[in-house]
């Protein structure tokens, strides 16, 4: 490296923390973001919490139905994955380069994953909201459309990367697509896909609480309606569940992956 | 290896799925989701559901809202301003997380700091993740009162976390031989990772945090519609749950899915030349 490239890239840098403060300027102008108010407000809100957010005698009592909706919600984040990743998978075929059958299938399992992926959830939930009314299957729509977008993605790009060489030897034997894809394509892949619907799983089950703030189900709602009644002890105990019902699947995932993978 | 003995099915026939640990664990996963999903059927709550009218009622509605894209409520100008605020909540969470989690990493990683500040970190950074992200804004909401800095102190736990975890994976991978040739030069810890670590991972960063930027678009909309922090997904939550104004839900719809395409296309490009190798 001689003086000159040294200089160049000093320049870079300068520009680059240049624009990085412009834009961080900006944004604060326009989301009316104080900064100093922003971090001053960090050691408030933590006393508050410990204060406050604290579980008491009283709300203990409200355990059982709270753990009735947690589980509700987590059934519903498992059931969303899980069919999402049944249809992922015909998608994710239909769109991987080594086993699609044709161009246009695998243009439109891109663009089916691509928009379901890029619309977010929030805004699939109020639009199902609509018309499906306030029960567990809008939640259940909304994070199923999601995931099948993500997984779709992932999916994807898992056998594109994986089976190659596998493919190649079976089609030389003769094999047919069905056989190809039960016998080559899904075995290779099926460990790395298992990790990716955990994931899914996890991401689920803290997303089912948004979406159940906005469409009034599970977790979310009950968390919602200790919120706006100013319970804070049950928002804390609330708060509480999902923590450890997060931990324990996010643990038992690790285990599944470690052994798996 | 375990002794290998030739297993026989009951008929005599070679047993070839041996069953190793690895295919009883992936049965087995795949047997309880399977058993899990059917068990959820069983018991959601199907109130008021009536599927037959509520899937025309949806394919309509879809048709409405992707086919006749309208402003009723605000017009361009406001629109082009929420979607900037969104943007500006994404970008503030994202650049404050990323220069919080690159002091963080430097003690959650390995091979640049003790093994107990380590641990401490990664399981403050668990116990963080595990709180989703719409409960840290409305609590901070109660404390800071509703506005711009909740959702970005809310945004910002989340950020960090995800950050934490990506720039400490990199600053492990660094090659041993940078840390052995600059402490020969007598270089303390701090300048071992200016002028060492930063210099070969900075690019490898700098993609993780578009990549989080990208997220946290997704986020500000999210925290916008469901914690009132303003921003395009507020308007999404009024013209949905207030006018039911399927035409403007449609046209903000629209708005979302451009930046989110932008965006996309950006980390797809920074992901081929940066990350040839990994899916993530």
């Amino acid at each position: 490296m001689n003086e000159k490239t040294m200089r160049k890239s000093r320049w870079q840098t300068v520009i680059f923390l240049l624009i990085i403060i412009v834009l961080t300027y900006l944004s604060s102008a326009i989301t009316q973001f104080n900064f100093i108010d922003g971090m001053a407000t960090i050691p408030e809100a933590v006393g508050w919490i410990f204060s406050n957010l604290m579980i008491t005698q009283e709300s203990l009592g409200k355990l059982p139905k709270i753990l009735e909706k947690l589980n509700e919600t987590i059934l519903m984040s498992i059931a969303a994955t899980t069919l999402a990743a049944v249809v992922s998978l015909f998608l994710g075929l239909f769109g991987s380069k080594t086993t699609k059958i044709n161009n246009f299938l695998s243009v439109f399992a891109r663009f089916i994953a691509s928009v379901s992926r890029n619309i977010p959830v929030v805004a699939w939930s109020l639009i199902l909201l609509l018309s499906f009314g306030q029960n567990s299957v809008t939640g259940f729509l909304a994070l199923f459309v999601g995931t099948v977008g993500f997984l779709t993605r992932a999916f994807i790009e898992s056998i594109d990367e994986a089976s190659q060489s596998a493919v190649e030897a079976l089609k030389a034997t003769g094999a047919t697509y069905f056989q190809i894809v039960s016998k080559a394509v899904i075995p290779q892949c099926l460990p790395q896909m298992i990790s990716w619907i955990l994931f899914m799983i996890e991401t689920n089950i803290r997303n089912a609480t948004l979406v159940g703030i906005l469409t009034a189900t599970g977790i979310g709602y009950t968390f919602d309606v200790y919120y706006k009644t100013l319970n804070y002890n049950a928002v804390a105990l609330v708060t509480f569940c999902i923590v450890i019902a997060v931990l324990i699947v996010d643990f038992i995932s690790n285990y599944i992956r470690r052994v798996i993978l | 290896m375990e002794a290998t003995y030739i297993r026989r099915k009951n008929d005599g026939r070679i047993n070839i799925r041996s069953g190793n640990k690895v295919d009883q664990v992936v049965r087995w996963t795949l047997i309880l989701l399977t058993i899990l999903t059917i068990v959820a059927f069983i018991f959601f709550n199907y109130a008021g559901l009536d599927l037959g009218s509520a899937i025309t009622e949806t394919a309509n509605n879809l048709k409405v809202m992707f086919l006749e894209p309208a402003l009723s409520h605000f017009n361009w100008g406001e629109a082009t301003y929420q979607v900037g605020v969104t943007l500006g909540l994404a970008f503030l969470a994202t650049i404050i997380g990323a220069i919080i989690a690159f002091f963080l990493s430097l003690m959650a990683a390995t091979n640049l700091s003790n093994v107990w500040v380590s641990r401490i970190v990664r399981v403050f950074v668990a116990i963080i993740r595990a709180v989703p992200t719409v409960l840290w804004v409305l609590i901070f909401a109660i404390a800071a009162g509703l506005g711009s800095e909740a959702a970005i102190l809310g945004m910002l736990f989340h950020s960090i976390a995800y950050l934490v975890k990506a720039f400490s994976e990199a600053f492990e991978e660094v090659d041993k031989g940078i840390f052995e040739a600059l402490q020969a030069t007598g270089a303390n810890w701090w300048h071992i990772v200016k002028s060492g670590v930063l210099p070969s991972t900075f690019t490898y960063l700098l993609s993780w945090v578009f990549l989080r930027f990208e997220i946290n678009f997704g986020v500000a909309v999210a925290m916008g519609a469901a914690a009132g922090a303003g921003g395009i997904g507020f308007d999404l939550f009024m013209a949905s749950s207030f006018y039911f104004d399927l035409r403007e839900v449609g046209f903000i719809t629209y708005a979302i899915l451009i930046i989110a395409f932008i965006l996309e296309g950006f980390s797809t490009r920074l992901k081929s030349r940066y990350f040839p190798a990994t899916s993530d």
